[in-house]
């Protein structure tokens, strides 16, 4: 399998230096790829603290992990050129969640479109710029007559989001990268932004890495996708599988935990309770194991491994001990599909 | 919380039926630009014990509002028309002195980012007791004690946070103190601005299913004020659409989202994104106009797939459409009365 982006064993800690008192671990020795081939939507979710924005910056080459490689088409970033570094910077594209912030708001909206174009040379003459950034924002479904020449305050959250995702677009990359892109705005501009981040990947063939804390949109608009939970990936696989039928119980948790827009879907009976057995969930223990409802013993005596539970889905959990266990490397396995297998997954066949 | 609470207020059922009732409130802001109609109009009545819940987009006014009930209305912002019954009492003929003794007692918030509103150098006991003593000085220290552990239990918290500092406790528990203070005098409404906004799935339920059980111990009537219609849906008994200032529909929370009668409110629940199926889920094309010199009509003619000749020239009358379900809307004939 060629990958595209890849993380190998990366492990992250924040802290631990020679006058901190308290050593951080962001993310717990998490491996995962994005195949070249078939390019998907795959949603990375978790809450406040289980790692997804540690992930984004070890996938953007910001943040060096402390342990493992982070791979751009098999090359280990840390040991890049410089020449290769620009070249990974220009294909990995992030859009970030605030689109307030972003902005320099002495700045009309053009010149967070014409930096990046100067900045990697994507067009040689101003015509030409000037054509790249409007088929990026009509990509994106704005007008360029009534976005260009405004000010970022004259916009609203979701156009200015979305101007976000034309500049992204404007470099031609290979993976965008969007950090909670529609937690900051209104329920009603949503679904456009989501809409134009689907597009890229259905259209230009851009893999996606949807970072969300928010199951429901990760259901609607992703292929894949992984459930962090305090550094580690507890459950991976289709989204279908995952969110329709969690298995892992951090994920049953989280899914009957989502208030649904429905009155006659109540929200489930309370699942989880405060230290069942006692043990505060530490490095030889499940993560899970004080909130857990079907903790058993070997829960809180060691880590358990990742089993594949299904072809496309696998969980960190003993309930599951009965599946093979796949090592680190092999978790990325449940999120390869084929490419045009979009249809409700398959049972049983492997 | 149980009714043998020592501090609930005795049972006391005001003749109308409606704790409070808003009427034609108006809130308005002094800008450079002109003035700015936040709040344009508002009308509805909150009976004992109802949940209602406040939903539009950002900028609708919802907390402009919820702040106005409050009388907590900012400069530039002023109120400048309306009345508010809160128990037989117009809350806008109140002097400000009367306003403070009301607020908490009678009507308590519990605000936007709660846990940031909370003094970090002051510990949780302190702080709740700061509450009651400004409406109750005469309370014994003991008796204080034994309060503020009975308000930390009725929120889920061990005692232990009296003694501890804000930055000792996690963003879930810092809310849970805030509607500890909020319900601290068994108020009879309480506004919630987002209380759980910035918090996660799991975390938000406990909260949210602990202010409900809070506002039943004491039988108060709470406005919720929120864009998370999942959150809405969940906790709601009633739920008022806001958009521009105005409120376009008011319906029990079945209604709001199995018929919503407003177009705006119909395509608000169609842009949801389920978990039951994937499909294309559309947004409100569009913007909201901006505040400042509204045209005459309705506020949602230009976004609104049935816009009629009559929407641009006559604002439509908020009416009731069936029973308990209000509308402002020229598609529903005002003689539609319950």
């Amino acid at each position: 399998m060629n990958s595209l982006l890849e993380l190998q064993n990366v492990t992250k800690i924040y802290g631990g230096g020679l006058f901190s008192r308290s050593r951080t671990l962001a993310l717990d020795n998490v491996s995962f790829a994005i195949p070249s081939e078939s390019p998907q939507i795959t949603a990375i979710a978790g809450e406040s603290g289980s790692g997804k924005t540690t992930m984004a910056r070890v996938l953007l080459g910001v943040v060096a992990p402390t342990e493992g490689k982070v791979l751009f088409k098999g090359q280990d970033v840390a040991g890049m050129t410089r020449k290769q570094r620009r070249e990974f910077r220009r294909e990995v594209q992030p859009v970030f969640q605030d689109p307030f912030e972003v902005y320099n708001p002495f700045y009309k909206v053009d010149h967070v479109l014409t930096t990046p174009i100067k900045k990697f040379r994507m067009a040689g003459t101003k015509r030409e710029a000037q054509r790249i950034i409007e088929d990026a924002l009509e990509l994106v479904g704005l007008r360029p007559d009534e976005t260009l020449g405004r000010f970022p305050h004259q916009l609203s959250g979701g156009q200015r989001q979305r101007v976000m995702v034309a500049r992204a677009l404007l470099l031609k990359p290979s993976v965008i990268l969007a950090d909670e892109p529609v937690s900051m705005v209104d329920a009603s501009l949503r679904a456009t932004i989501l809409d134009s981040i689907r597009n890229l990947n259905r259209e230009l063939g851009i893999a996606i890495l949807y970072i969300t804390h928010d199951l429901t949109t990760a259901y609607q608009i992703s292929d894949n996708i992984m459930v962090l939970y305090r550094g580690s990936v507890v459950e991976a696989g289709s989204v279908e599988r995952v969110i329709k039928h969690p298995q892992h119980p951090y994920t049953r948790l989280l899914v009957e935990s989502i208030p649904q827009p429905d009155p006659d879907k109540r929200w489930g009976a309370e699942t989880t309770v405060s230290n069942t057995i006692g043990i505060a969930p530490g490095a030889t223990t499940c993560k899970f194991v004080d909130r857990c409802l079907a903790a058993m013993p070997m829960c809180a005596e060691a880590v358990p491994g990742f089993y594949r539970i299904d072809p496309d889905r696998g969980a960190l959990c003993f309930l599951y001990a009965d599946s093979p266990e796949l090592t680190s490397t092999e978790i990325a396995t449940v999120l390869q599909r084929d490419a045009d297998s979009h249809e409700p997954v398959a049972t049983g066949a492997e | 919380m149980t009714s043998h609470s020592p501090f609930a207020r005795p049972l006391t059922d005001s003749a109308a039926g409606g704790v409070l009732k808003v009427v034609d409130l108006r809130v308005y802001y002094d800008t450079p630009e002109g003035v700015v109609k936040a709040v344009d109009g508002v009308t509805f009545s909150l009976r004992r014990g109802e949940r209602l819940a406040l939903v539009g987009e950002s900028g609708c006014g919802k907390t402009t509002l919820a702040m106005a009930l409050m009388r907590l209305t900012k400069e530039p912002g002023h109120i400048t028309g309306g009345a508010i019954w809160l128990d037989g009492t117009d809350l806008l003929d109140l002097s400000e002195e009367e306003m403070r003794n009301t607020r908490l007692s009678k009507i308590a918030l519990i605000p936007q980012g709660a846990m940031n509103s909370l003094n970090p150098v002051m510990r949780v006991k302190g702080q709740i007791i700061d509450g009651i003593s400004a409406h109750d000085g005469s309370a014994e220290k003991a008796e204080m004690n034994s309060r503020v552990a009975e308000l930390l239990s009725n929120v889920g918290l061990s005692n232990d946070v009296a003694q501890m500092y804000p930055h000792e406790l996690s963003g879930g528990m810092k809310q849970r103190v805030a509607m500890a203070i909020a319900t601290a005098l068994a108020p009879q409404v309480i506004v919630a601005d987002e209380p759980t906004s910035a918090l996660d799935v799991v975390v938000q339920r406990h909260i949210m299913v602990t202010l409900g059980q809070l506002q039943e111990g004491i039988d108060a009537s709470i406005i919720l004020v929120g864009h998370d219609m999942g959150l809405v849906a969940q906790f709601a008994h009633t739920v008022g659409v806001m958009y521009a200032g105005k409120l376009v529909e008011l319906a029990p929370v079945g209604q709001i989202f199995k018929n919503p009668q407003h177009p705006y409110t119909r395509l608000l629940i169609e842009s949801l994104p389920s978990l039951e199926e994937k499909r294309d889920f559309q947004g409100i094309p569009g913007l909201p106009p901006p505040l400042i010199d509204l045209p005459r009509g309705c506020p949602f003619a230009d976004r609104c797939p049935s816009v009629m000749d009559v929407c641009r020239v006559e604002d439509p009358v908020f009416h009731a459409q069936g029973e308990r379900q209000f509308v402002a809307c020229h598609l529903y004939p005002e003689d539609v009365a319950s």
